[in-house]
């Protein structure tokens, strides 16, 4: 009884903090979104479901499932580019690990802002990337390598792929690898030994790297608004849009109430299929 | 038969450590050969290096007759019983075993048939559904066993397989080792730091240290003629006796000068000559201890001395008696402890005696391995 005041105690500030800052701002936004707006950026009086049936047109349908694809395709050249990382890390010596670690955070000490801008000026058609393709024959002088989704997904993936790495390297980490050699003893090529044993052994940090890269990537404003195109436009950027350009408050909303379920679709499937899969066992583990 | 699998000096470093030192070694078709030696000997590099995981700095291995020296692990016809199991975590116990099947992609139904046929061995028929997490330390040691016998391996690598049980579970899974090895009948490598699995369990037992190879040879020849002084000190308990070469009798005796012993006879087995300074390697079960002075025979070697310490065990007692300079233990067996008239006691004054054939002079020598044999400490000051 003691130990579950102490819980309640210890939990009471960072539920208060979610509770004013998440929750109520989120009810907020969903209760804005049944609201009309008026003509003058504000509120107006009353309630109407106008807004939210005027989702449902084709212009919406084009960007929701282009944010769908850019994030998926994101997270998963994520994945493949952690998953060999956060493998060779937990494998490497452990002054190496540090020092790839360093390498892996390092970024972070520049602001995530002025990173992007400098992926602008890479891709630039006057940039160092573009000529060097150009000079190798990959790309004619005409290429855009900016302003179009592929840029988009090539800056989202690098401003997540630590993301990625770091909990699929923790998982790496505490993985037996003893169980490698024993796959390959009985018979595994080295990469049937990584997909049947390493991968189920590091599931957990696969899945929080998928769920740590696709929200975040779902909700993407900056990079889509920077790198890309007007035909590269994100859910993000309509929202934005739509609060700084038309001032319409219940319709940027509405539309981040498509974006919360859309974000909370993946959480939720993957939290069910969890469940599902962990049925109670019985553990008999003795040390070791 | 012949050699079936053959390490020809082989050699491995890790760093600036020597690992394995230019290792030999002739294992037969079907023998339980056991590599027995401290941790840090080489005996699981050797190991490692037969599975494949390891590739030697020098030297070849033959399996076979083929060179299998540079082959990927997955590509040997051996498979290992790891220390630790590694038993996949995430499959159950009849996935685990079927492992190396699929891998090899054979048909479903022959699958089905040989993982039944293991389970039915080591008894698990009713635990095939059950994850690792769920089974004991015996059950897990079963399957490992299982998992790398199903594939019919040529030769299998058990890397201190017992380690991780308790004393009683030990001594049945060491029955049922032996009982697996009569019945599929395959070569095992079985690398132990533990003498008495060796000893059990072994065809034959190669001894090693730093590395090297001490010797070969059955259980018995190993604990019975002991060639070096870490051999005689690391297999059982020794006395050792550094002594003087007096005179060597047409090759077959010699007699040794001992500081505080009448002379000593020794068989001589290693063509030793007068003058060389030997140490002399006594078993203590092969000491006799009485109140009552022995009949004089020129076999026998016969010593008083003073009781120093006296260890019960049940079965036998440890007497650490002195004789001259030297701390001598004694192993007694006892039949009727209370019936005998008088037990030997604390500071008694006894006679030892052992026979010529009983002690061996160990050439090679070294210091360090008198720390191997546990002594109790020495009571300063006292007469």
């Amino acid at each position: 009884m003691k130990k579950k005041l102490q819980e309640i105690v210890l939990t009471i500030p960072s539920f208060v903090w979610l509770l004013l800052f998440f929750l109520v701002p989120t009810l907020l936004v969903f209760i804005l979104a049944f609201r009309p707006p008026d003509p003058f950026g504000g509120i107006g009086a009353g309630w109407t479901t106008a807004t939210i049936r005027e989702l449902a047109r084709h212009q919406y349908w084009v960007i929701a499932w282009r944010t769908l694809w850019a994030s998926a395709v994101t997270t998963a050249i994520c994945l493949a580019l952690a998953l060999p990382t956060g493998y060779a890390v937990a494998r490497a010596s452990p002054r190496r690990r540090n020092l790839l670690l360093m390498m892996v955070i390092v970024p972070f000490w520049t602001s995530f802002l002025i990173r992007v801008f400098a992926w602008r000026s890479l891709l630039h058609p006057e940039g160092p990337v573009k000529k060097i393709l150009v000079l190798l024959g990959l790309a004619s002088p005409q290429t855009p390598l900016l302003y179009n989704n592929a840029a988009v997904i090539l800056v989202m993936t690098y401003t997540f792929l630590p993301f990625a790495i770091l909990p699929i390297y923790a998982a790496a980490e505490k993985f037996d690898f003893r169980l490698v050699e024993a796959a390959r003893d009985l018979g595994a090529r080295p990469f049937q030994a990584f997909r049947k044993v390493f991968l189920p052994g590091i599931r957990q940090g696969v899945v929080t790297a998928v769920l740590i890269v696709l929200i975040p990537a779902l909700g993407s404003y900056v990079v889509p608004d920077l790198v890309g195109g007007p035909s590269s436009e994100m859910l993000g950027n309509k929202i934005a849009q739509r609060v700084f350009v038309d001032r319409n408050l219940p319709h940027a909303s509405a539309l981040s109430v498509v974006l919360i379920l859309a974000v909370l679709a993946p959480l939720l499937a993957i939290l069910f299929l969890q469940r599902k899969k962990e049925k109670p066992e019985i553990i008999l583990e003795e040390g070791g | 038969m012949g050699e079936f699998l053959e390490f020809r000096d082989v050699a491995k470093a890790f760093g600036r450590i020597q690992a394995v030192d230019g290792v030999t070694l002739e294992i037969r078709k079907g023998e339980f050969y056991s590599l027995l030696g401290p941790s840090g000997c080489g005996k699981t590099t050797m190991l490692r290096i037969a599975a494949g995981f390891e590739t030697p700095d020098r030297g070849r291995v033959f399996l076979d007759g083929q060179d299998i020296t540079d082959l990927p692990p997955n590509r040997r016809r051996v498979n290992t019983i790891f220390q630790s199991y590694a038993l996949f975590p995430h499959l159950s116990v009849r996935d685990n075993i079927a492992f190396g099947l699929e891998i090899a992609k054979r048909p479903k139904d022959e699958i089905r048939r040989d993982v039944g046929a293991m389970l039915r061995l080591i008894q698990m028929e009713d635990q095939a559904g059950k994850k690792p997490g769920q089974l004991s330390g015996g059950q897990k040691q079963r399957v490992a066993v299982a998992r790398a016998l199903v594939n019919k391996p040529q030769v299998l690598l058990l890397d201190e397989p017992l380690a991780a049980l308790d004393l009683k579970l030990r001594q049945r899974m060491l029955i049922e080792l032996d009982m697996i090895h009569d019945e599929v009948g395959i070569t095992f490598l079985y690398v132990t730091h533990d003498q008495g699995e060796a000893m059990s369990l072994s065809d034959r037992i190669a001894v090693m240290d730093q590395g090297r190879i001490e010797q070969i040879g059955t259980s018995a020849e190993i604990y019975e003629a002991p060639r070096t002084s870490f051999v005689a000190a690391f297999i059982g308990d020794t006395n050792f006796l550094e002594s003087e070469v007096a005179d060597c009798v047409d090759g077959e005796y010699c007699r040794l000068r001992i500081s505080g012993f009448p002379d000593v006879v020794a068989y001589n087995d290693k063509g030793i000559r007068p003058g060389q300074p030997v140490f002399l390697s006594v078993r203590p079960e092969k000491i006799r201890i009485s109140r009552d002075r022995p009949q004089a025979d020129p076999r026998m070697n016969i010593a008083p001395a003073k009781v120093e310490d006296v260890i019960y065990l049940g079965p036998t007692t440890k007497y650490w008696v002195r004789a001259g300079d030297h701390r001598v233990l004694v192993l007694r067996q006892h039949f009727r402890f209370f019936l005998d008239e008088k037990p030997i006691r604390w500071k008694d004054d006894v006679w030892i005696w052992w026979h010529g054939d009983d002690g061996f002079m160990l050439e090679g020598f070294r210091k360090g391995d008198e720390k191997l044999v546990a002594a109790p400490p020495q009571k300063v000051g006292e007469e």
